[in-house]
C-alpha cells in the first residue's frame, strides 16, 4: 500500500519512537530514584523495609507459610469455580417454577457480597466451632476457607452471569427448539461459550484470591503473611513483608501473563473463524 | 554482587555515622526543665496507648474506667501521671492519643511524646525506636481450660503436646516458640480476644499471657479457665516493659531520670502492688 520510501520513514519513526520511549523511561526512573534517595530519611526507610539480612532470616519461615497459602488457594479456587457456576446457572433459569430458587440465590449473593470477608471468617472460624455441634469439625482452616469460598463464590457467580448474558439469545432459543431442557441447554450450549468470554475476569479473581486466603491468619493459622507479621512484630522491621510479596508475585505475575496470552490467542482464533 | 557489596558498605558507613551521632547527642546533658522538653505539642505531654486500653493496665479488673487512661486508674494510667508529675506537668497538661502497633513503630515523626502499652524491650526493636528504663518486669503465665488435660501439666515438657497460642508480637508468643517449643507451632493471634475465641472454639488448649494480664483474663473475661502455672523465666530473657519513644528523641533521657527516681523511692513497687497484685498461690511450672 505504501511506497518503499514511506515505509522506511515509518520504520525510522518507529525506531525513533522506541528510543524516545526508552530514554524517557530511564529518565523518569532515575529522577524518581534520585528523589527517593535524596531524602534524609532514606537510609532509615531502607533499613526498615529493605534489609537484606532480615530478608534472608525471614524467608524460610515465610516460604513454609506460603506453602499453606498455595494449597489453600488451589483447593479454594476449584471449590469457588464449581459453587459459583451452580449459583449462576440457578440464577439464569427462566420461568415462574424456579422463582424461589432464583430469589434464594439473589438474596445469598447480595448478602454475602455486603459482609466484610474478615467478619465472615471470624464468624465461621470461631463461631461455628464454638457451637460444639456433634460431628462438625472445629478445624480453623476448614471454616476459614469455607468463609472465603462463600464470599468469592458470590462475586464469581456474577462474573459467570455476565458471561451467560453475553451469549446471544438465539443460542438459547436454538438449543431449546432442538428439544434440550433449560438445564441441558445451559450445560451444553450456553455455559461453554459463556465461560470462554469471562476467562480473563475469572483469572483476575484467582489472582485476588491468592492474596486473600492469607486472611485465615486472623484464626491463628501460620500462613505466609502471618509468618512475616510474626517477624515484623518481633523486630519492628517491615522487610519480612517483602519476602511474602516476592513469593506472591512469583505466582501472580506468570498467571497474569498466561491470562493475557490465552485471551489474545482466543481472540485471534475467533477472528480467524470470522474471516 | 558488586553492587550488593557497595550497598552494604554504604549502609555500614551510614550506620556508623548514625551511631557516632547518637553518642554525641546523648553526651550533652540537655535541660529537663519543662519548657526545654522536646514535645509534639509545646506545653502539653502527649501520651499514647492502645485502643482499647484494658485492665489491669488501664482501669480495674472490676470494669471501672475501662479504656479510660485519663482517669489515672490502672497501672499504666497511674504511672503515666506519675511520670507527667515528675516532668513538671499537671494532670490537665496531659493529653492521651491512641495508636495501634504498626503506627507506633513506623519510621518517621510520631504523634505522641511516648507510648505505653506493655511494650517489651528487645535489642532488635531498640534499633527502630527508643525505649525508656523498664517500668515493670513480669513473668509469663499459662492459662487453659480447667477441665482439659493441659490443666494437670506440671512442667514445660508436659506442654509440648498441646495446641498453644498467644498474641503476635508479645514476649508470651516468643516464649512458646523458643522455650516450650511445642510439637505444633504456636498459633499467633492479632489480639488476646481472638486467642480467647480460639479456646472457646476448641482450637486451642492454652494461651500464654504476661502474669498481670493472665490474672485479669481468668478473673473477668473467660469462663472455665484458670492459670495453670507461672512459667519459669529464662535467664536474661525477663520480660521488661518500657515506654516507647521515637528513635533519638532527647525526651527519653528526662523520662528515664523520672523513672529511676520513681523506682528508687518505691513508687513503682507500690503502683504494682496497688494495681497488679493477684493471688499468690499459683504453682510455678518446672523446666
Amino acid at each position: 500500500m505504501f511506497g518503499p520510501r514511506v515505509r522506511s520513514t515509518l520504520r525510522e519513526e518507529g525506531a525513533r519512537g522506541a528510543l524516545i520511549a526508552f530514554v524517557s523511561t530511564i529518565g523518569f526512573v532515575v529522577i524518581v530514584w534520585l528523589l527517593v534517595i535524596s531524602s534524609e530519611a532514606w537510609p532509615k526507610v531502607r533499613a526498615q523495609f529493605f534489609d537484606l539480612e532480615q530478608f534472608s532470616d525471614s524467608f524460610p519461615d515465610v516460604l513454609r507459610g506460603f506453602w499453606l497459602d498455595v494449597r489453600l488457594f488451589t483447593i479454594g479456587q476449584v471449590a469457588i469455580l464449581a459453587f459459583a457456576l451452580i449459583l449462576a446457572m440457578i440464577r439464569s433459569l427462566r420461568g415462574p417454577a424456579f422463582f424461589p430458587l432464583r430469589s434464594l440465590v439473589v438474596v445469598f449473593i447480595d448478602l454475602i457480597r455486603g459482609v466484610p470477608m474478615i467478619l465472615l471468617i471470624l464468624l465461621l472460624g470461631f463461631g461455628v466451632p464454638a457451637l460444639q455441634l456433634p460431628g462438625v469439625t472445629n478445624s480453623r482452616l476448614f471454616w476459614g476457607m469455607a468463609a472465603i469460598v462463600l464470599s468469592y463464590s458470590a462475586y464469581t457467580a456474577e462474573v459467570y452471569r455476565s458471561g451467560i448474558e453475553s451469549v446471544p439469545e438465539s443460542q438459547r432459543m436454538s438449543a431449546r427448539s432442538l428439544g434440550l431442557t433449560q438445564v441441558q441447554s445451559l450445560r451444553y450450549v450456553i455455559v461453554p461459550q459463556a465461560v470462554r468470554n469471562v476467562i480473563p475476569a475469572l483469572l483476575n479473581g484467582f489472582v485476588s484470591l491468592q492474596k486473600d486466603v492469607a486472611l485465615v491468619f486472623v484464626l491463628g493459622a501460620r500462613e505466609g503473611v502471618r509468618e512475616a507479621q510474626i517477624d515484623v512484630a518481633a523486630t519492628f522491621n517491615y522487610t519480612p513483608y517483602l519476602a511474602a510479596t516476592v513469593l506472591f508475585l512469583v505466582v501472580s505475575v506468570p498467571m497474569a501473563r498466561f491470562a493475557d496470552w490465552y485471551t489474545e490467542r482466543d481472540r485471534r482464533r475467533k477472528q480467524a473463524v470470522a474471516t | 554482587m558488586k553492587r550488593g557489596i557497595l550497598m552494604l558498605t554504604v549502609l555500614g558507613l551510614i550506620l556508623t555515622a548514625c551511631a557516632s551521632d547518637d553518642t554525641g547527642g546523648d553526651g550533652g546533658g540537655e535541660s529537663c526543665a519543662k519548657e526545654d522538653l522536646n514535645l509534639v505539642t509545646p506545653g502539653v505531654l502527649t501520651i499514647a496507648t492502645g485502643e482499647p486500653a484494658f485492665p489491669p493496665w488501664v482501669g480495674t479488673t472490676d470494669g471501672e474506667a475501662f479504656d479510660q487512661p485519663e482517669s489515672g486508674i490502672g497501672f499504666e494510667a497511674a504511672l503515666a501521671y506519675e511520670i507527667a508529675d515528675g516532668l513538671g506537668f499537671t494532670n490537665e497538661e496531659v493529653t492521651w492519643v491512641r495508636t495501634d502497633f504498626n503506627e507506633a513503630i513506623a519510621v518517621g515523626p510520631k504523634t505522641f511524646d511516648f507510648n505505653l502499652q506493655q511494650y517489651s524491650i528487645t535489642a532488635e526493636r531498640d534499633e527502630v525506636v527508643d525505649f525508656s528504663e523498664p517500668y515493670y518486669v513480669t513473668n509469663q503465665a499459662l492459662v487453659g481450660l480447667s477441665d482439659s488435660p493441659v490443666a494437670s501439666a506440671t512442667s514445660i515438657a508436659d506442654l509440648k503436646a498441646y495446641n498453644l497460642g498467644a498474641q503476635i508480637g508479645t514476649t508470651s508468643f516468643e516464649y512458646i516458640e523458643e522455650v516450650i517449643q511445642p510439637d505444633t507451632p504456636a498459633s499467633a493471634y492479632d489480639t488476646n480476644a481472638d486467642a480467647k475465641s480460639a479456646i472457646d472454639a476448641g482450637q486451642l488448649d492454652a494461651i500464654v499471657f504476661d502474669l498481670p494480664t493472665a490474672y485479669f483474663v481468668t478473673a473477668v473475661e473467660l469462663e472455665g479457665v484458670q492459670i495453670i502455672g507461672v512459667l519459669p523465666a529464662e535467664e536474661d530473657k525477663a520480660d521488661q516493659f518500657g515506654l516507647l519513644f521515637e528513635d533519638g528523641n532527647p525526651l527519653k533521657a528526662c523520662v528515664d531520670a523520672v523513672i529511676v527516681d520513681l523506682r528508687a523511692e518505691g513508687t513503682l513497687d507500690s503502683l504494682a502492688e496497688e494495681w497488679l497484685a493477684g493471688a499468690s498461690d499459683i504453682p510455678i511450672l518446672s523446666k
